[in-house]
């Protein structure tokens, strides 16, 4: 089992993917880690990931930081949204 | 209720009229229909690219109407947002909502379009004669959306 991430409209240019797949890291359980764990990549990933007004949506949920993450969840990252 | 995310192009009449099919007991139609007009914040647009979270999308239009049915008394209601690219001058979204008075229809619908804007997951870039720009989320759209909060 691992993690299905999901990166959109900005933030998909700017990291260059769509989506992937991640086993989960040791110790990571919420979507403030996995937030830090991305940024610590570096180049493009700290940039997105460092300037912090990106949302995030766990199973299709919008989600806090302190929101848990688990094996199989669809987790997506996104800038604030702009429709209507 | 009927919500849909869509590419093709919407005709508001035909949603208003299948939300009331036979009902005797409708007084107010309220629609609303956002388009693409030719300036926003960049000068020379062409048109708008939407991208949306296809397996989310629905789901937050579907609990943003929920909400709305749960605090107006209104009947049913319609949202239709398309996605792809769109020409200036042509639809991006409707809302629709239907009641037996007209108060409840208004507020409803701008309850709808406030919190569409600032929860559901779509995002514009701009096509434009110099190129192409992401649309930046604007304050002024989440103070529309904080003032239903109680």
């Amino acid at each position: 089992m691992s993690l299905q991430i999901l990166y959109f409209a900005s933030l998909r240019e700017a990291v260059g993917q769509s989506s992937e797949s991640l086993d989960l890291p040791e110790g990571l359980s919420s979507v403030g880690g996995l937030r830090r764990h991305l940024a610590e990549r570096g180049g493009h990933w700290a940039e997105a990931f460092g300037q912090g007004r990106l949302l995030a949506s766990v199973n299709q949920q919008m989600a806090e930081d302190d929101h848990p993450v688990a094996d199989g969840d669809e987790i997506a990252f996104f800038p604030p949204v702009t429709g209507g | 209720m009927h919500i849909e995310v869509q590419e093709r192009d919407f005709d508001v009449e035909a949603l208003s009229r299948a939300l009331i099919g036979p009902r005797k007991d409708i007084g107010a139609v309220v629609s609303f229909t956002g388009r693409v007009r030719d300036r926003s914040e960049a000068q020379n647009l062409l048109a708008l690219e939407l991208e949306h979270y296809p397996a989310m999308t629905e789901k937050a239009l579907q609990e943003i109407a929920e909400q709305a049915r749960q605090r107006w008394d209104i009947d049913d209601l319609a949202i239709v947002h398309r996605v792809g690219r769109l020409a200036v001058g042509e639809a991006i979204v409707a809302v629709v909502v239907i009641s037996a008075h007209r108060r409840d229809a208004f507020e409803a619908c701008e309850f709808l379009m406030d919190y569409l804007k600032t929860r559901a997951p779509f995002w514009k870039k701009e096509i434009t004669t110099d190129g192409e720009a992401w649309v930046e989320a604007r304050h002024s759209d989440d103070e529309a959306a904080a003032r239903w909060e109680e």
